[in-house]
C-alpha cells in the first residue's frame, strides 16, 4: 500500500504487528506522519480553545467573554496546530477537492473525541457547520461533514448558511463583526458537538453556537481538526 | 454579410478552442455561446471517465492505476463517483464531469513570411542538424531524434525548423519538463520570432487564455490538448518527469496532430531509446560537439574513504579541501552537487566555514544551498548568475537546462542512487559551456565506484570521440 499523501510505498517490512494497517489503505507512510504536530504534545494549552498559550484562558478568549457577557460556546478542542504542512494538506483536500485525503484524519478525530468527549457520548449530537450553496456547488463536499461522519455520534443539519465572502479572505476585524449567516432549520434541545475543520478566530463557531443556543439548546461544544 | 460575420467569429472561436480539451470552467467562452455552440454540434462533450468491467479511466492524463482514483460522495447526482486523483492540480474530474472539445472547422493558421529575425549563425555541426529538423518537418516524418551533447545549442538548432513551420502555417509546440525552462525559453524564442505571437503554458503562467501558433509549454499542460500540433518537439525527453510519469507520454501522443512531426531532443538518450536507434526504428541526428568546439569535460573519479561519516562535519583535511585549494583555475565559480536535501541543509554551514577559513570565500553570503522547494530557488539563482554568489551548493535540480558561463563541478557522494548515468552526464555538462571558458573540472567525490559513473564517464569519452577528439 502507498501513502494517502506522498505515494510512497508505505512500508517494506511486513509483519504481524503491522500487517492489518498496511491493509488499510487511506494511511500515511512513516515519514508523513513524523511531520504531523499535534496540539498535545505543547507544554500548555488554552483550556478554552485549545490553542498553544502560557496562560490557562488565552488573551483571545478573554477578549471574546469581554466582547460576549454570554458566551455561546463551552470550550473547542483542536488536535493540530496550522504549520505549513496541514496547510498543504487542507489546501488539497479542501481547496482543490481531493476529498478521499479527508480519511486520514479518521483516527485522529476519533481518538480526539474520546478523549474529550467520550463520557458524554451518549447524549451528544453532532452538527458540522455547514457550506453555503455556492461553496458546495464549488467544492462538491463538505469538508466539516466528512469530519463529523467519522464520530460515534448522530449527526445533524441544523442550519442553513448564506454568506457571501469566505472566512479565509476576510481579515479579524471583518470576520468579528461580520453578519451571523447562519439560520437555524432544526431545534435541538440536547448538547450540541459542532465539527468543523478550522478555528480561527472562532468566529463562525460562535455564531453557530449563538444560533443554537436561542432555540433552547442547553450547551455547545465544538470540536475541530486545526487550530489556526 | 451576417454570414461572413458568422464566418469571421467562427474562424475565431476555432483558433481558441479548436485542438483543446477542457473542463467547463476553463472554457474562455461565456455560458450562452457553449450552450448554444452545443445546440449546433460544434462544441462536443465526452466523458471525463470511462468505467468498463474492470478498469475506470481518466480521459484526460489516461490513469489507470486503480489506486489513482478515490470516490466521493456526488452532489448532484446523490451517489459516489470515483474521481481522478493523478491529475487534480489541473481541478477535479468526476465520473458525471465531461470535457468539451471543438467539433466546428479546423482552426487555420496564417503562413508567416520570413518569420525568423535571428541573426546568429550556426557553426558546422549544428547547421548540419539543423537541416535534418526541417527536412523531417517538411517531409511530415513521424518522428526523429535530436541527440546532442549538452551544450551543443540545441535551441539554436531549432530556429531552421520552426521558421519552416511556421511558413507552412503549422501549430507548433516546444515541451519541456521544467517552468524554469519555459521561462528561459519565452524571452529567447520571442528574440528569435520577433513577429508571431508566442504563448508561455506553465502553473500559474499568465497567457492561458490567449491563442498563438507557437506555443511553449511544461509537459503537464499538454494535458489540456487533443489533436493541436502540426509540430511537437519535446525537449529532455529523458529528465525525471517526462520518463517517470506516464500521463506524459500519454498526453505528447494525444496532443499531436495525426500527421505531426515528433522531434525529441536529449543530451543522454536512455537505454529505451538507444535500443530504438540500435533497432533502425527511430532516425536520430548526432550533435557531437559543442558550439564553441571544444570537447566536453571528463570528469575524475576521487576516492573518499568514509566518505558518508565525514561529510556532515567536514573536518580539516579531506580530499574535497585539497581539490578546492588546488583547482586550477580558481577564479571560477562553483556547483557543488549533493544527494539529498538534507545533505545540502546538512552540509551548509560546515562548508561555509571551512572554505572561510582557507579564504576561499570572503563573506558567509557567497555560499548559497537551494533545493526543489525552496521558496527563493530562482532568485538564489540569478543571484549564481550574477556572480553574488560564489559557490552554491545544490540538489539534482540544477543538473540540467541551466546554463553559468565558468564553473567547476563537485559531487559529494556520487555513488548515491540519484545520480544515475544519465544525471551524471547532464551534471558533468554544466562544466565549461562558454567560449570564453572551455575548459572546466568535474569531480566525482565516492566512497566505492558504481556503474553508473563509469558508464556516464564512457558515454562523455564516445561522445568526445565521434565528435573527433
Amino acid at each position: 500500500m502507498n501513502c494517502l499523501w506522498c505515494e510512497e510505498e508505505r512500508s517494506r517490512h511486513i509483519g504481524w504487528k503491522n500487517f492489518l494497517n498496511l491493509m488499510n489503505p487511506y494511511e500515511l507512510c512513516d515519514s508523513c506522519v513524523s511531520n504531523l504536530i499535534f496540539l498535545y504534545e505543547t507544554p500548555s494549552r488554552c483550556t478554552k480553545c485549545s490553542r498553544e498559550s502560557e496562560e490557562k484562558i488565552c488573551f483571545d478568549c478573554i477578549r471574546w467573554e469581554k466582547q460576549m457577557q454570554d458566551d455561546p460556546l463551552l470550550f473547542n478542542y483542536s488536535i493540530f496546530p496550522y504549520n505549513l504542512f496541514m496547510q498543504e494538506i487542507i489546501a488539497k483536500w479542501k481547496y482543490r477537492g481531493d476529498y478521499v485525503l479527508g480519511e486520514l484524519f479518521r483516527p485522529y478525530i476519533r481518538a480526539a473525541f474520546s478523549k474529550k468527549f467520550g463520557k458524554k457520548k451518549k447524549e451528544l449530537i453532532a452538527v458540522p457547520i455547514p457550506l453555503s450553496e455556492k461553496r458546495m456547488d464549488e467544492r462538491g463536499f463538505n469538508q466539516a461533514e466528512m469530519l463529523a461522519h467519522f464520530l460515534p455520534l448522530e449527526t445533524k443539519t441544523a442550519f442553513i448558511r448564506i454568506d457571501s465572502e469566505k472566512q479565509s479572505k476576510r481579515n479579524r476585524r471583518e470576520r468579528i463583526t461580520a453578519k451571523n449567516p447562519f439560520s437555524l432549520i432544526e431545534k435541538i434541545n440536547t448538547p450540541v458537538l459542532l465539527v468543523d475543520d478550522i478555528y480561527t478566530t472562532g468566529t463562525t463557531l460562535r455564531h453557530a453556537a449563538g444560533r443554537l443556543k436561542e432555540h433552547g439548546c442547553p450547551s455547545v461544544y465544538a470540536l475541530t481538526l486545526i487550530r489556526g | 454579410m451576417i454570414q461572413e460575420k458568422l464566418k469571421r467569429d467562427l474562424a475565431e472561436l476555432a483558433s481558441t478552442l479548436d485542438g483543446k480539451l477542457l473542463r467547463l470552467e476553463e472554457l474562455p467562452i461565456d455560458r450562452k455561446l457553449t450552450r448554444f455552440l452545443l445546440s449546433r454540434n460544434l462544441l462536443k462533450t465526452k466523458p471525463a471517465l470511462t468505467k468498463s468491467f474492470l478498469r475506470t479511466r481518466c480521459m484526460r492524463c489516461g490513469n489507470e492505476t486503480p489506486r489513482k482514483f478515490a470516490e466521493i460522495p456526488c452532489q448532484k447526482c446523490n451517489k459516489a463517483h470515483f474521481y481522478c486523483r493523478n491529475c487534480m492540480d489541473m481541478g477535479r474530474l468526476m465520473e458525471c464531469d465531461v470535457l468539451y472539445y471543438w467539433n466546428g472547422p479546423s482552426a487555420v493558421w496564417s503562413k508567416q513570411k520570413n518569420p525568423c529575425s535571428w541573426e546568429g549563425t550556426l557553426t558546422r555541426a549544428q547547421e548540419k542538424a539543423a537541416l535534418r529538423i526541417k527536412e523531417a518537418i517538411t517531409n511530415r516524418e513521424k518522428e526523429i531524434l535530436t541527440w546532442a551533447v549538452c551544450g551543443a545549442g540545441k535551441t539554436e538548432m531549432l530556429f531552421p525548423g520552426i521558421s519552416k513551420a511556421l511558413e507552412e502555417g503549422m501549430r507548433i509546440c516546444l515541451a519541456t519538463p521544467r517552468a524554469d525552462v519555459v521561462r528561459e525559453l519565452k524571452p529567447r524564442l520571442e528574440k528569435a520570432f520577433r513577429h508571431i505571437p508566442i504563448q508561455a503554458l506553465y502553473g500559474g503562467s499568465k497567457d492561458k487564455h490567449k491563442q498563438a501558433q507557437l506555443i511553449i509549454a511544461t509537459t503537464h499542460q499538454l494535458l489540456r490538448y487533443e489533436k493541436a500540433f502540426d509540430v511537437m518537439i519535446i525537449d529532455e525527453v529523458d529528465a525525471f518527469p517526462f520518463h517517470a510519469d506516464p500521463a506524459l507520454p500519454f498526453a505528447q501522443k494525444r496532443s499531436a496532430k495525426r500527421n505531426c512531426t515528433t522531434i525529441y531532443l536529449t543530451a543522454t538518450p536512455r537505454e529505451d531509446l538507444k535500443a530504438e536507434i540500435r533497432r533502425g526504428k527511430l532516425t536520430h541526428v548526432f550533435v557531437p560537439v559543442r558550439y564553441h568546439g571544444h570537447p566536453l569535460p571528463v570528469p575524475k573519479l576521487k576516492m573518499w574513504h568514509s566518505l558518508n561519516k565525514e561529510l556532515p562535519k567536514l573536518q580539516s583535511s579531506n580530499p574535497l579541501l585539497y581539490w578546492l585549494l588546488n583547482r586550477q583555475n580558481p577564479k571560477r565559480q562553483l556547483l557543488v552537487f549533493v544527494p539529498t536535501v538534507e545533505r545540502a541543509g546538512q552540509l551548509k554551514t560546515p562548508l561555509t566555514n571551512l572554505m572561510l577559513k582557507h579564504k576561499l570565500i570572503h563573506h558567509p553570503n557567497q555560499l548559497g544551498s537551494v533545493h526543489a522547494s525552496d521558496p527563493d530557488r530562482e532568485r538564489k539563482v540569478v543571484s549564481f548568475r550574477e556572480k553574488t554568489l560564489k559557490v552554491i551548493l545544490t540538489t539534482t535540480i540544477l543538473e540540467r537546462g541551466v546554463t553559468f558561463p565558468s564553473v567547476d563541478v563537485a559531487i559529494l557522494d556520487a555513488g548515491h542512487d540519484v545520480f544515475d548515468e544519465a544525471a551524471l552526464v547532464q551534471i558533468a555538462g554544466r562544466a565549461g559551456r562558454n567560449s570564453n571558458d572551455p575548459t572546466g573540472e568535474v569531480l566525482f567525490f565516492h566512497d566505492g565506484k558504481t556503474e553508473a559513473m563509469l558508464a556516464a564517464i564512457y558515454a562523455i569519452k564516445q561522445m568526445n570521440k565521434r565528435g573527433g577528439f
